[in-house]
């Protein structure tokens, strides 16, 4: 075989599966878009979901899942920097970094099945958490905060040497340096690499089957006392996110309007997730700019 | 003139690697001293033992003493932000901070207290004017550092470590990836700034050396080979070794 005829065939396969992929994602987007969005409305995305009538909608789900998303976040984004700036600049390459980092690894590739049961035994029973939007956040917190880790570490790695090396030749302490020159530049990535860490942790389900549970109680969104039963913002509640509405409902979905309901809310998940993206890349852009004042 | 930096039976070791075999050396106010020899014969590891950069790197370390003002810097007690606060550095690679121009030379000022708007103000005009560039950049201060040409970015650098009024400033090789107008531009920067500094210089460019050196070092292998007025090494060398380097035989 010619190297001519090598090198035609090696870029027909690769363009083949690159088309394959993208035919495979479009179509799945465009499947579930199209069989959902006809269902969203403003009744759907802010109504209570019925067991039994048809008509129910998905508002305390949604409700549910960006307070889970932002309770998550308050806890790993402090913890996750924090980390990931001792990685970057403070630890000696050894064995604790080799072993901080592989426990890292194995962390955020642990089957998120198996981390629910350990969120059931230990936080829902063990500390009496209860089914709650609390466990369900400190369990999220097991995938999330690998993530922001490594993304923080990968950031401040990657902002060129010789900003650190200007720093210090002009005499700046080490925390100087860390918050006035490197955090600046890695900043955008890090924002970045947040949102889209936040797009998986939003659409999780196994996780949250057993700590932040299957129910919600009635919400009464004039009570904004966290420790009433009724108010949106106990962290002690119960709280059915939007992923584990879809997988209920398409379980043991009851009403009539069962299949419509899961399509409109896998819409609903699919899109928020396409929206955290296009903001993840947006925000990024935007503060890049912002920081290194590059207009 | 007086001395202001003295170096003396100076070691440098990378582990068990001896960059540096033992320097002595003395640099007075007012004066460009050029660090000329191949590469690899240890005159940025020398340079960057003078503010003690060379703490940054692993494994390395460093004896005999440096007096700076009659004090041994080389001593664990030293404060290395305080000794490096007097002393500006800037690099082949030009280095501006990813802000704005005016952000750049503030920087060091506003670290070390300074607030007051117009006194700022003040320092980046200065600064700026000693490494001529205020011309060029007056009008666009607040536009990010980084749109700057990399011969700009470099005399930035030079007005960055200018803005804490150091008495010692090193250069490794600074104008080494610029074209031949932004080089004239810095070694005019270099020798109105001789006036107020004590300068050490790392260059490969002979001619760089002669014209703006009053004394040249020559390294070789980590030793001191040869020291004396630029003229006289660049005319009449006393060591045949660096003869053979000036008139370019090798290295
Ligand atoms: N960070 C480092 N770690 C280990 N060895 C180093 C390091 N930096 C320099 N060296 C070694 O020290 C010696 C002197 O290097 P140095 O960079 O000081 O040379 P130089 O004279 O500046 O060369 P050049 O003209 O190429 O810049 C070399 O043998 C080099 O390999
Ligand atoms: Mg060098």
């Amino acid at each position: 075989m010619s190297a001519k005829l090598k090198d035609r065939i090696a870029t027909f396969v690769i363009i083949a599966f690159s088309a394959l992929i993208i035919a495979l994602l479009v179509g799945m987007l465009g499947y579930i878009l199209v069989k959902g969005i006809s269902h969203i409305d403003w009744h759907f995305l802010t109504a209570e979901p019925e067991t039994i009538k048809a008509g129910g909608g998905i508002g305390p789900e949604l409700f549910n899942s960006v307070y889970l998303l932002i309770l998550t976040l308050i806890i790993t984004i402090p913890l996750g920097i924090g980390a990931g700036i001792y990685m970057a600049e403070y630890a000696k390459e050894g064995r604790i970094t080799v072993s901080i980092r592989l426990v890292v690894e194995v962390l955020s590739s642990f089957p998120s099945i198996v981390v629910g049961l350990f969120g059931l035994l230990v936080l829902v029973n063990t500390f009496n958490f209860g089914f709650s939007v609390l466990s369900g956040a400190l369990v999220l917190t097991i995938f999330n905060m690998p993530l922001m880790v490594r993304v923080t570490e990968q950031a401040f790695r990657n902002v060129p040497r010789e900003q650190k090396e200007a720093g210090l030749a002009m005499g700046l302490s080490r925390w100087k340096i860390i918050t006035s020159i490197l955090l600046p530049v890695a900043l955008p990535a890090i924002i970045t690499g947040t949102i889209l860490a936040a797009g998986r942790i939003f659409g999780e389900a196994a996780a949250l089957l057993f700590t932040a549970g299957l129910t919600t109680p009635k919400l009464d969104f004039t009570d904004w006392n966290p420790t009433s039963l009724h108010s949106p913002i106990n962290p002690l509640r119960p709280a059915e996110t939007l992923s584990v509405h879809i997988w209920k409902v398409n379980s043991e979905g009851l009403s009539p309007d069962a299949a419509e309901i899961a399509a409109g809310s896998s819409a609903v998940l699919v899109l928020m997730v396409l929206i955290f993206n296009l903001l993840a890349r947006w925000a990024g852009r935007l503060l890049y700019r912002k920081f290194t004042s590059i207009k | 003139m007086t001395d202001i930096l003295r170096t003396e039976e100076l070691k440098i070791y990378y582990g068990q690697n001896e960059a540096v075999k033992g320097v002595d050396l003395t640099f007075t106010e007012n004066s460009v001293t050029a660090l000329i020899g191949p590469s690899g014969c240890g005159k940025s590891t020398f340079l960057r033992a003078l503010n003690r950069m060379n703490d940054e790197i692993p494994g390395s370390r460093m004896t005999g003493n440096i007096w700076i003002d009659g004090k041994n810097i080389n001593a664990p007690d030293t404060d290395v932000t305080v000794l490096r606060q007097n002393i500006g550095m800037v690099w082949q690679r030009p280095n501006p901070f990813y802000k704005s121009i005016y952000a750049n030379i503030a920087f060091g000022p506003k670290y070390h207290g300074v607030r007051n708007k117009a006194e700022l103000d003040n320092i980046v005009e200065d600064s700026l004017r000693k490494a001529a560039l205020w011309d060029e950049v007056k009008d666009r201060l607040h536009t990010s550092a980084l749109s700057l040409s990399g011969g700009q970015q470099q005399r930035l650098c030079i007005a960055r470590a200018l803005s804490v009024q150091p008495k010692i400033l090193l250069l490794d090789e600074p104008a080494s990836a610029l074209d031949p107008v932004s080089t004239a531009k810095i070694e005019e920067t270099i020798l109105q700034l001789k006036e107020q500094l004590c300068i050490v210089i790392v260059t490969h460019n002979m001619q760089q050396a002669a014209r703006i050196s009053g004394h040249t070092a020559y390294f070789y292998m980590g030793r001191l080979v040869e020291y004396d007025k630029t003229e006289k090494i660049f005319t009449n060398p006393s060591d045949p070794m660096t003869q053979e380097y000036i008139s370019g035989r090798f290295g």
